[in-house]
C-alpha cells in the first residue's frame, strides 16, 4: 500500500512538471496569449505586386504590430493581388483614407505592411477596403528602371 | 553445371524464405497492434497498472531527460549564437533555439533517449517474463496478459513521451536563456519578445507534440513486439532488446521526416 503512494505522489509530481513545461512554453515562448485571443477585424487591401509577402506576417503602424496578414490571394475580376489582413479591436479608429505599403525590416529581414493613417472622418471597419496601397520593392524591378534611365541619359 | 543450378536454387530459396519471413513479422505485428489497440479500455478499470508503469516509463527517465535537454537547448544557443553575431542579429539566436527544439530536437533526441531509456527496459522485461515463463502461469490462471500486463504498459508509454518532451523543451529554451542572455549578454527583452512573435503554438507547439505521441507510439509497438517475440534464452532477450533501440531509433528518424513534410511545407 505505501508503495503504491509512492508511485502516485511520483507520477502526479511528473504531470505538474510537464503541465508547468506546457504553461511556460504557451505562454512565455510562443503566441498563444498574443493577438489571436483580443478580438480583431479583418480589412483587405489590393496590391499590383506582394513581392515575397507571407501569410501570418505582421501589420505595423509606426513600426508597432497592430495585427496580423491572415490570407492572400488573387482577385478575380482584377488579377491583383488581395491582401487580408485583421487588425486589433484596440485600433478601431484607424482613418478610411489611411494607406498600406509592403515594407522590408533591415536589409534582408521579413516583409511586412506598413499602414500609414490618414485624416478621414470615416474609420475603417470590419470588410471595408483600403485604397491606397503601395506594392513590395522588386530588386529586379528596380535595376531595370535604373538600367533604362542609364541607357537613355547616354 | 549441377552445382551452379543448386546454388541459384539456394539463393533463390534464401531470397524467398527471407521476404516470407518478414512478410509474416509484418502481419504479426499488425494483427499484435489492433489486439493491444482493442485492449486499451480494459486499461482504464486497472488505473494504478497504468499509474505503475507511467512511473516505471516516465519518472524514472526524467533524469536523463531533464540533463539532456538543458544541454542541448545550451548547445543550439551556443551554436547559434557564434552564427548569428556576424550578421549582428544575435537576438534572434531565442527564436532559433525554441523553433528548433519545438519542432525537432525535442521530440526526436526525447524519442531516441526514451527509446533507449524505456523502449529497452520494456523490452527486456517482456522478454524475460516470457523466458521464466511467467506469462505462462499468468494465462494459466486465466489472467490475460494482454490486458494486464501489455496494454497498461502500451497506453504509459504512449502518455509519457509526450510528457517528457514538454519538460525537455522547457528547459532546453531555458537553457539557451542562460547561455545567451547570463552568458553571452544578448538583451533579454529582445530574446523573449522575438520567440514569442515566431513561434506559434498551432504550427509549432501542437505540432511537435502531435510528433512526440506519434513516436511514443512507435516506440511502444516496437519495444513490445520485440519482448514478446523475443527467442526465450538470455542471448534472444538481449537480441531482441538491441533489435528494439535500433528499430524504434531508426523509426523515429524515418517517421520524423514524412511528418515534417506534412507538417511544416
Amino acid at each position: 500500500m505505501k508503495k503504491q503512494t509512492k508511485v502516485e505522489i511520483w507520477v502526479g509530481a511528473f504531470v505538474l512538471m510537464s503541465l508547468m513545461a506546457l504553461v511556460y512554453i504557451a505562454f512565455q515562448v510562443s503566441n498563444f496569449s498574443g493577438l489571436k485571443d483580443k478580438p480583431t477585424y479583418e480589412v483587405s487591401a489590393l496590391f499590383d505586386n506582394i513581392g515575397g509577402l507571407k501569410k501570418r506576417a505582421s501589420l505595423k503602424m509606426s513600426g508597432v504590430v497592430i495585427g496580423r496578414i491572415t490570407a492572400i490571394e488573387i482577385d478575380p475580376v482584377s488579377f491583383k493581388a488581395r491582401v487580408h489582413m485583421q487588425i486589433d479591436q484596440a485600433f478601431n479608429e484607424l482613418p478610411m483614407d489611411s494607406s498600406v505599403s509592403i515594407l522590408t525590416s533591415g536589409l534582408l529581414g521579413d516583409q511586412y505592411v506598413g499602414l500609414d493613417p490618414g485624416g478621414d472622418e470615416e474609420v475603417l471597419e470590419q470588410g471595408s477596403e483600403i485604397e491606397m496601397t503601395q506594392s513590395a520593392m522588386v530588386l529586379e524591378e528596380l535595376i531595370g528602371q535604373f538600367l533604362v534611365k542609364f541607357s537613355e541619359s547616354d | 553445371m549441377s552445382l551452379l543450378v543448386n546454388k541459384v536454387q539456394n539463393l533463390l530459396q534464401s531470397l524467398g524464405k527471407g521476404f516470407l519471413s518478414n512478410v509474416e513479422a509484418f502481419g504479426r505485428g499488425s494483427l499484435f497492434m489492433w489486439s493491444l489497440l482493442l485492449a486499451i479500455p480494459s486499461v482504464f478499470f486497472r488505473f494504478d497498472l497504468l499509474l505503475k508503469q507511467i512511473y516505471v516509463a516516465g519518472v524514472l527517465s526524467l533524469p536523463i531527460i531533464l540533463m539532456a535537454g538543458l544541454f542541448i537547448g545550451m548547445v543550439l544557443s551556443l551554436q547559434g549564437y557564434t552564427i548569428l553575431v556576424k550578421f549582428s542579429a544575435e537576438e534572434a539566436v531565442g527564436t532559433m533555439t525554441a523553433l528548433s527544439l519545438l519542432r525537432e530536437i525535442g521530440p526526436v533526441v526525447g524519442g531516441l533517449l526514451f527509446a533507449g531509456r524505456a523502449g529497452s527496459a520494456l523490452t527486456a522485461e517482456i522478454g524475460l517474463m516470457r523466458s521464466t515463463e511467467q506469462i505462462s502461469a499468468l494465462e494459466m490462471m486465466a489472467v490475460d496478459p494482454l490486458k494486464f500486463v501489455y496494454a497498461p504498459r502500451f497506453l504509459a508509454m504512449i502518455i509519457a513521451l509526450p510528457l517528457l518532451v514538454l519538460i525537455f523543451n522547457a528547459l532546453g529554451v531555458f537553457g539557451g536563456y542562460l547561455v545567451s542572455v547570463s552568458w553571452l549578454g544578448v538583451d533579454s527583452g529582445a530574446f523573449w519578445s522575438q520567440m514569442s512573435s515566431e513561434v506559434d503554438w498551432r504550427e509549432d507547439v501542437v505540432n511537435g507534440m502531435i510528433k512526440s505521441v506519434a513516436f511514443g507510439f512507435l516506440i511502444a509497438i516496437v519495444a513490445l513486439f520485440q519482448g514478446v517475440n523475443a527467442i526465450p534464452t538470455s542471448e534472444g532477450v538481449s537480441n531482441a532488446t538491441t533489435r528494439t533501440v535500433v528499430h524504434a531509433s531508426l523509426g523515429i528518424l524515418g517517421l520524423d521526416f514524412v511528418l515534417t513534410s506534412v507538417m511544416f511545407t
